[in-house]
């Protein structure tokens, strides 16, 4: 299993409402809220940490899951949110900067 | 329920802020001659300031944020302010004339993520819009943005406001929100200004106009849901918000006044004098405005519509009472759905009792001697 990285994109709003996060994609308006568990890993999502490593310090050690449940979640989770452009995903650290800007007409 | 109507019911009851709509500037390039607003600059906050309030909205909360004017790009400073903006998460809608926007405005409000841009396009023909805006060449600018920033795969609104001289052109409007990729939004709402002067009203549509925009599906999706009658009163309705205007939403303009809304122009505080959460928890005025129950209002309350009527406080407050019946209101009420309001048949019998002036309240010496 190859590890996974993941980044918060620029590109959208987020806050946190009630210890859950709210966010919107600015690629396609479509508004999110987090559960308490995404909410960690969404506020952990550096793109330096690896998944896994999120997984087991922001929500083993916090709530009562078995890691490898825990793990498929969280990546299901990750590959969802990253279909909508909300987090980035990749085999490799992830710097933060800028995503590339948009091409020119 | 909708998720945003679920999160909408979370920021209520946690007492959160969860929109502002922001007036960077009254300044304007546009004369519109329906605008509500004083377009000369009385002293707008500084940006120093305007950061300050920014971080003090996203500590309370705040989600989205409307950024407005005025033209808020005649602000030098406006891309300073929308990337702060940004860099504090706010999910950020732009609205403007576009008239300022070119190929380096369009990809910069796209590199930084701004969620929507809203521009007012009055007609599809450019001589109806110019007539409107007071600026020759506004309607090939605007358009020309609105393109401009559609190919960047920006969110583009076209807000379309009715008014007595483009009323005939909301189908035009519409096709060309289509032809763009646009949103198309129509707003037959026309306000008094700031300070009350209501001249601006005359634009208003008549109500046969607004008859043929309520039964239209291509305006209003669902004519027959659009125009059912208005669902029994029970006790939920009666006991509900009038609206989100100083529960979970407020204005601030840019001389630092908090107002419940855009359109409900009480002061509640200033920001440049006072936090703004302490304004948000303690202004007298905003606790008037959220003790205000559907039950409480003194000639709506009796009103079949009170449960489907759009009525906006800040109108009725500008009428003379924050919880009295909004006319305009009324109107589209009725012009939807066939059934006179209670704010209506109210002001049909104020007019057709005597004149105060004309009642003896006093008692006649010479009878009662």
């Amino acid at each position: 299993m190859s590890e996974k990285y993941i980044a918060r994109s620029s590109k959208v709003g987020a806050r946190e409402l009630g210890g859950e996060m709210v966010i919107m994609s600015a690629a396609d308006s479509t508004l999110f809220s987090l559960s308490e568990v995404a909410t960690r890993i969404w506020q952990a999502a550096d793109g330096r940490t690896p998944l896994s490593e999120i997984v087991e310090r922001r929500v083993c050690a916090e709530f009562d899951v078995p890691r490898e449940a825990a793990y498929r979640d969280a990546l299901a989770f990750v590959e969802e949110l990253s279909s909508h452009g909300v987090l980035r995903v990749a085999d490799h650290p992830l710097s933060e900067e800028e995503e590339p800007l948009p091409e020119a007409p | 329920m909708s998720l945003m109507t679920e999160m909408n019911n979370r920021a209520l009851r946690l007492g959160v802020p969860f929109s502002v709509h922001f007036d960077l500037t009254y300044r304007c390039n546009e004369r519109c001659e329906h605008c509500y607003l004083d377009h000369d600059d009385h002293g707008e906050m500084t940006t120093d300031e305007i950061r300050s309030v920014l971080r003090q909205l996203a500590d309370a909360g705040v989600f989205f944020l409307t950024l407005s004017g005025g033209e808020a790009l005649m602000r030098r400073d406006c891309f300073e302010i929308i990337e702060y903006a940004r860099s504090l998460s706010f999910n950020v809608k732009l609205k403007t004339n576009a008239m300022l926007i070119r190929e380096k405005q369009a990809r910069r409000l796209r590199a930084l993520g701004v969620e929507q841009v809203q521009i007012s396009v009055y007609s599809h023909r450019p001589e109806v819009h110019d007539a409107v805006t007071k600026v020759p060449g506004s309607f090939k600018r605007t358009l020309a943005a609105i393109r401009l920033l559609r190919s960047y795969g920006l969110r583009v609104t076209m807000a379309n406001v009715l008014m007595r001289g483009n009323h005939g052109d909301s189908e035009g409007v519409r096709a060309l929100a289509l032809e763009v990729g646009a949103v198309y939004k129509l707003d037959p709402t026309i306000t008094p200004m700031m300070d009350g002067n209501k001249s601006v009203l005359r634009l208003r549509v008549d109500a046969s106009e607004l008859t043929s925009f309520f039964h239209n599906p291509n305006l209003v999706g669902d004519v027959e849901n659009f125009c059912a009658p208005p669902p029994a009163v029970d006790e939920s309705i009666r006991e509900g918000l009038p609206c989100s205007a100083g529960h979970t939403a407020c204005y601030i303009s840019p001389y630092g006044d908090l107002y419940p809304c855009v359109q409900f122009p009480i002061t509640c505080g200033n920001v440049r004098q006072q936090p703004f959460l302490d304004i948000w928890r303690n202004s007298p005025q905003l606790a008037e405005v959220r003790s205000i129950r559907a039950k409480h209002l003194t000639t709506c309350s009796s009103c079949s519509h009170l449960g489907g009527c759009t009525r906006c406080p800040g109108l009725a407050y500008m009428e003379g009472n924050m919880r009295g019946p909004s006319s305009a209101d009324c109107e589209k009420s009725f012009v939807r759905t066939g059934i006179v309001t209670a704010g209506m048949l109210a002001r049909k019998a104020a007019a057709s009792s005597p004149a105060p002036g004309l009642v003896q309240i006093s008692p006649v010496p010479s009878l009662t001697a």
